[in-house]
């Protein structure tokens, strides 16, 4: 809102001026994350509704271990916090120490998947087994698409941030913060998901 | 932080096609990328209104004998996805949202031109798959609902293509929703209050709320529901374990919501449209305001209604009921704004206005009958029924279709800088207003007496409904003719309009028509009072 203060300068020849107006990629992002939130509450409406309505059949293994979702839960909570971190190292300028913070963060992204491909394949139960069962791995495997999509976008970003390249710099760093929101999304929506599934 | 706009450059990259090659362009010119919506919207809107003569002829007859029962089936899925998916949510929200909103903000695009082309470009891809799968193994047979265990059941090619198709125009939607409500909160001309805007940015801004909030579940759900189809899980397999009801709440969560997406924006392009051509300033401004947001909230909680025969208990029968007849009064006021911007004023019996009373009075019509649906023991008797088609088509065809027309007609000078042959127009009205409702009235009739929708075959004693029915929707595929010639005509030789022919206040008319490539020559003027008719005249004295 800076430059185009209309009352103060009058515009007149086009192609002279170089208008300026605020930023908004941000709040675009904030819509679709609410946008992408909505089809996460859809599927959570769905597992609730069949909790409350649809018995499993006598027999139906539905026991989950909590261990390894757990730790999953930590580790998502830590990459949160080490983001954070990345961020604040770029705006000081720091673009090798914001590097590390964000590979450290795709890290706890790949052992995130790694942890919960594990468990998939430690489960007494499969996809199609009974209506937990499709569920479960409905929600869980939707997460874990945004988790790999979010940790190639980090990996991305953190090749982009490194020194005299340019793209991503303590000036432009909405691409970051973008990342970082994305990111600090998916960790909130596993909140929700591990006490929705697993806890309840 | 700003972002700064270097006009050249964004000359020079996004717009680079001249002539009518841009069209074909991933262009970034909001403009083009709304008629681009427009004319692709329009090819769609044939193919749909083909399939809907096929079935008109098949039911001329009691018996399935102009095609196949599965056909049948194919034919009515394909007529109402294309219809709702690939013409009416496209044209009235993409169409004539991305060429108004920008000018009506003061902007000199969209918030995001990239995404905006992107978001149209989704849609012509998606439509034809969808219209190739007929070609293929079939197309869909489920109905654009896709009921399961019915989508389940029906051969699966047919139904995921459905789904995939489906899913991406959900997606170009979320786009020009995102797009939308960024362009109207965040990229108003300096100095141009919320509560200055034309109505058209009101209607598109809780139309793209709603476009966001439930777009998003029917894709959760139909991603579920393809699951169903592949993997064979049991979702709403009810053989399975699952549960065919909690699709019907999803989808209905955004099927609901989704009839205020086609017609919410046809309520703001009519009060767009009213105050110029009857010469005085649109009524109740804030009421319209706070109703069209009323419409918003209380449409999202109203979805159940549709399922009142689902086995939904008596306390969620009760809240839907009440829930649904609310919906009657901001769009009670909303009816009673238009009559009273029109009385009094110097009204001009031309096309466009035409047009738009004809959506006054069919909207009413359609209005009415969705209260009446509304009630439990009433609509317990009709589910299901052609009075559910009449009732839609009322709304749907008759409300916004009716202002697609009529906005075409508005907006045609401004886009071309020639005006429409008005004999035409107004011959395209009178074979339009007296088709539809000679097809959709006996409809209603119909539906008291128990014919069932979506069977090929009924009954003996409907058959001489039926037949007059099928000869009004003859008239409706006949209007479309002069519509047609009219706009060959007109833009070939058309009179030149000038730039502003209607004498109006909206911002889109104080540039040239066609406008320049970013909208204004200058700065963007700060229109204060949209619809400020008569007001000279009473200073004056």
């Amino acid at each position: 809102m800076t430059t185009l203060d209309s009352s103060k300068e009058i515009q007149k020849n086009n192609s002279e001026v170089n208008e300026a107006h605020e930023d908004f990629r941000m709040f675009g992002l904030i819509t679709f994350l609410i946008a992408d939130g909505m089809t996460f509450a859809g599927f959570f409406a769905a597992y609730l509704t069949y909790k409350a309505v649809n018995p499993l059949p006598d027999g139906a293994i539905y026991e989950l271990e909590l261990p390894i979702p757990t730790l999953n839960t930590i580790l998502l909570l830590v990459s949160s916090a080490t983001f954070h971190k990345a961020g604040k190292a770029l705006l000081k300028d720091k673009n090798s120490d914001s590097q590390k913070w964000l590979f450290l963060t795709a890290l706890l992204g790949v052992v995130f998947l790694i942890c919960q491909l594990f468990e998939y394949f430690h489960l007494p139960f499969g996809l199609t087994d009974n209506l937990f069962a499709s569920t479960f791995y409905a929600l869980t495997g939707f997460h874990g698409l945004h988790v790999t999509l979010g940790t190639l976008m980090i990996l991305i970003i953190a090749w982009q941030s490194r020194e005299n390249y340019g793209r991503v710099t303590s000036k432009n760093i909405f691409p970051l913060e973008a990342v970082e929101l994305y990111w600090h999304f998916v960790d909130g929506i596993w909140v929700i998901l591990f006490i929705i599934l697993y806890l309840l | 932080m700003t972002i700064s706009i270097d006009p050249q450059k964004a000359k020079n990259e996004g717009l680079q096609p001249k002539g009518w090659l841009r069209y074909f362009s991933f262009s970034l010119d909001h403009k083009v990328i709304g008629i681009q919506y427009l004319v692709c919207g329009f090819l769609f809107y044939l193919i749909g209104g083909t399939l809907a003569s096929a079935i008109r002829i098949e039911l001329l007859s009691p018996m399935s004998d102009f095609m196949p029962r599965d056909v049948y089936n194919q034919v009515l899925t394909l007529h109402g996805t294309i219809m709702i998916f690939l013409w009416i949510v496209p044209v009235v929200n993409g169409a004539f949202g991305n060429y108004l909103i920008p000018f009506y903000v003061g902007a000199r695009d969209m918030a995001f031109p990239r995404l905006n082309a992107v978001a149209f470009w989704l849609i012509p891809p998606s439509g034809l798959m969808l219209v190739a799968s007929y070609f293929v193994e079939g197309a869909a047979q489920a109905g654009w609902t896709a009921y399961p265990p019915l989508s389940i059941t029906t051969p699966q090619s047919g139904q995921i293509i459905w789904i995939m198709s489906v899913l991406l125009l959900g997606g170009s939607s979320i786009f020009g929703g995102i797009n939308f409500i960024a362009t109207i909160i965040k990229l108003r001309r300096p100095g141009l209050k919320l509560m200055q805007l034309p109505m058209y940015c009101w209607a598109m801004l809780g139309t793209s709320i709603l476009v966001v909030l439930s777009t998003p579940v029917l894709a959760g759900t139909l991603i579920l529901l393809s699951f169903d189809i592949i993997a064979n899980t049991g979702f709403f397999n009810p053989v399975l374990g699952g549960n065919v009801v909690v699709y019907q709440h999803l989808f209905w969560f955004y099927s609901h919501p989704a009839v205020y997406i086609m017609v919410l924006p046809a309520f703001g392009l009519v009060s767009e449209i009213l105050p110029v051509h009857s010469r005085k300033p649109l009524f109740g401004y804030t009421t319209m305001v706070f109703s069209i947001m009323g419409i918003v909230v209380l449409g999202l909680v109203v979805w159940a209604h549709h399922m009142f025969t689902s086995g939904t208990p008596p306390w969620m029968r009760l809240f839907f009921t009440i829930a649904t007849a609310f919906i009657a009064v901001p769009t009670g006021i909303k009816f009673f704004n238009w009559v009273a911007t029109l009385w009094g004023g110097k009204i001009s019996i031309n096309s466009a206005m035409l047009f738009s009373c004809g959506f006054i009075i069919n909207f009413v019509f359609g209005g009415i009958t969705g209260v009446a649906l509304a009630q439990v023991p009433f609509d317990i008797h009709v589910h299901d029924t052609y009075f559910v088609v009449a009732h839609f088509h009322y709304i749907v065809y008759g409300g916004t279709v009716f202002i697609i027309f009529s906005s075409i007609y508005h907006w045609f000078p401004k886009v071309t800088g020639k005006l429409l042959n008005e004999k035409l127009g107004i011959l395209h009205f009178i074979i339009t207003f007296i088709g539809f409702n000679l097809c959709f009235a006996p409809q209603h009739w119909l539906g008291l007496n128990g014919m069932p929708r979506r069977v090929a075959e009924y009954d003996p004693q409907f058959q001489f409904v039926n037949q007059i029915s099928s000869l009004g929707a003859f008239f409706m595929a006949i209007s479309t003719l002069p519509f047609l010639i009219n706009v060959f005509l007109s833009v070939r030789n058309g009179k030149n309009s000038g730039d502003n022919p209607w004498n109006a206040l909206t911002p889109e008319w104080l540039t040239s028509s066609p406008p320049p490539v970013e909208n204004w020559e200058g700065e963007a003027p700060l229109v204060e009072e949209p619809y400020g008719y008569g007001k000279e005249f009473s200073e004056q004295k």
